[in-house]
């Protein structure tokens, strides 16, 4: 019988430690999936940080590294630049890693154009210490250290990743995505293979923002999350390209 | 025997790199290192190295953690503040077990400190400098040659023992100038069949990994890298005597410190006073077994140290205290002189060496 459905080789047939509910077990199959599609696994070397996904090194197939807190695009950079001919190299980063303590190597691996591909999963929270005040935690949010909903007064606004690093000469791309439906989840892969692509291609530096859920630290049923997603989230953080150098250049 | 060129420490440290197969190259401008930068961003784009000027200190360790995975020969130098900030990449380095060279050209703390030479990063050296238990191969240069010499062998236990290696310099060691030979016997590469280079789809994936959640599991990684560690205390450890077997009193120093009371030394005996010096080239291992052989036959000890009395603490360790140990110092820049030195010797010796 034909199999019109299997999990990708590039992700270990193993169960996954995320919540109920949570993206991150999406994200990881499309970023698998298109692994698989690009015939890439072979010679891609993954970076975990430090967060939920810090166990990503036991899901994906392909050599992977666990980095220090935040420091997933300078681990990347010397792995690239170790050989760049023959290492495909992605991070994959939440909000706290890549936006708070992380955010000079984000910046500083944008500015140099550092042929890396990067997933960032921004579900405003941070996940695995149990649901406190992320950079891009909404204003109003209520988390463990903002118990009174943020108040940007007292600790400032929310951080938008792709409208700030779309300032820069440096990156070839950038898009936020999301993955609260069918539809968002189509489109999102199809961001996350470009990310790729545009390494193969030599391109430089491309980022995927994908705007997730966290329904255990959001205190929602996975659904409500999903909906909290179009409700809140994206109003403050709009889907798009915010930059992709080569089809500006091709436009001109 | 090979040429000799003049070379400043800093520059003999670059190029014994380059010899030594390292062909990535990370830093961040401190001083009083920068040579070591400024030498590799020539050198490296002539010779399909990479040279790059990291964003800050730390991103510069973690770039090193990324090559060190894919198992090629890796480098970073620094001064004492930026090796403080290199403190949790060190750690992280520990903890994936995974090689590497990191230069310190100490100078005077804490905080910003000054920019002239110091010894006071000592503890920070041979205790690990970040998190966690851990050991570094730390080794003490005192001339522009050993400079060049240690950081080859450097690279070599690196690899033998998936270990950072660090050399601990001082601004003296990185600034003069001396003569250098540079003809080394490079010896081959280890296999380094844990690196991510990709699998090729030829093999079960790697992966370079500090973590592990079950206690039992990371307490028996601890012992066993414990274990590896006992073997290079008993393989590794290196130093140099002089005039230590008939000595009344025992100088322990090292690096530029070491220097200063080889003069000291000459001249004490001159004047008929029995003292010898034991220099350390390994701080870490610590070479323990001079000492406690010098305590069988001498009365005293003086730890001379750009420090306020780091070294000591070992000396007395490994002297079991059966032996008076007396610092002297000078520090936040300054130097010791033969003679404060020679004086710190005539006084140990008037005090009726008990």
């Amino acid at each position: 019988m034909a199999v019109v459905f299997d999990k990708p080789h590039a992700l270990i047939d193993v169960p996954l430690h995320y919540c109920p509910g949570c993206t991150h077990g999406i994200i990881h199959r499309l970023v698998a999936e298109v692994i698989d599609e690009l015939g890439i696994e072979g010679k891609t070397i993954g970076i975990a940080p430090v967060g939920c996904s810090v166990m990503a090194y036991n899901y994906f197939n392909c050599d992977m590294i666990e980095a220090a807190h935040g420091r997933a695009p300078a681990v990347a950079t010397g792995v690239k630049r170790a050989d760049p001919e023959n290492h495909i190299v992605f991070t994959y980063q939440g909000d706290g890693d890549l936006a708070s303590i992380g955010m000079a190597e984000t910046v500083h691996a944008a500015a140099r154009n550092e042929n890396i591909t990067v997933i960032f999963i921004n579900n405003a929270i941070y996940g695995m210490t149990g649901g406190q005040m992320a950079p891009t935690s909404l204003p109003g949010q209520v988390t463990q250290t903002s118990p009174y909903g943020r108040d940007p007064k007292h600790c400032g606004y929310p951080i938008k990743v792709c409208e700030m690093l779309s300032e820069l000469e440096g990156p070839e791309y950038l898009e936020r995505v999301t993955v609260n439906n069918v539809k968002n989840i189509r489109a999102a892969k199809k961001a996350i293979k470009k990310a790729f692509q545009n390494q193969i291609d030599g391109k430089g530096f491309s980022l995927v923002e994908v705007v997730s859920s966290c329904p255990t630290n959001w205190g929602m049923t996975p659904q409500a999350a999903l909906k909290w997603i179009d409700e809140k989230m994206l109003p403050y953080y709009p889907l798009g390209v915010y930059k992709d150098r080569s089809a500006e250049k091709e436009a001109e | 025997m090979a040429d000799k060129v003049l070379m400043k420490g800093n520059e003999a440290i670059a190029e014994a790199a380059i010899i030594a197969g390292c062909r990535h190259y990370f830093g961040y401008p401190i001083t009083p290192q920068t040579e070591v930068a400024a030498y590799m961003a020539k050198k490296m784009p002539k010779i399909g190295g990479c040279f790059l000027q990291a964003e800050s200190e730390i991103a510069a360790i973690n770039m090193v953690y990324g090559v060190s995975s894919t198992g090629k020969r890796v480098m970073t130098s620094s001064s004492s503040p930026g090796i403080s900030l290199k403190g949790e990449g060190l750690s992280y380095l520990a903890g994936s077990d995974l090689p590497a060279l990191v230069v310190n050209v100490q100078r005077g703390g804490p905080g910003l400190g000054g920019i002239q030479p110091s010894q006071s990063d000592y503890f920070q050296a041979t205790r690990g400098g970040g998190h966690g238990d851990y050991h570094m191969i730390v080794l003490a240069p005192a001339s522009v040659q050993e400079m060049a010499e240690l950081t080859v062998k450097g690279f070599d236990l690196a690899d033998k023992y998936r270990m950072t290696s660090m050399i601990l310099a001082d601004g003296t060691m990185g600034q003069m100038m001396e003569p250098v030979s540079l003809d080394f016997d490079i010896k081959p590469q280890p296999e380094k069949p844990w690196a991510t280079t990709g699998t090729k789809m030829e093999r079960e994936h790697n992966i370079v990994n500090s973590l592990s959640l079950v206690p039992e599991e990371l307490e028996m990684l601890n012992m066993k890298r414990y274990d590896r560690y006992k073997i290079v205390e008993e393989n590794e450890t290196m130093y140099e005597e002089y005039m230590v077997d008939d000595a009344d009193i025992v100088i322990a120093a090292f690096g530029i410190a070491a220097r200063v009371s080889k003069n000291a030394v000459n001249e004490a005996r001159k004047q008929g006073i029995k003292v010898g010096l034991i220099r350390p080239i390994t701080l870490w291992p610590f070479p323990k077994a001079p000492f406690e052989k010098a305590a069988e036959h001498a009365k005293a000890f003086i730890s001379v140290e750009l420090s306020m009395g780091q070294m000591i603490e070992d000396v007395k360790l490994a002297t079991n205290c059966k032996r008076p140990v007396t610092l002297c110092n000078r520090v936040g820049g300054m130097i010791p002189s033969p003679e404060q030195v020679l004086k710190a010797i005539i006084d140990v010796n008037n005090g009726g060496v008990k």
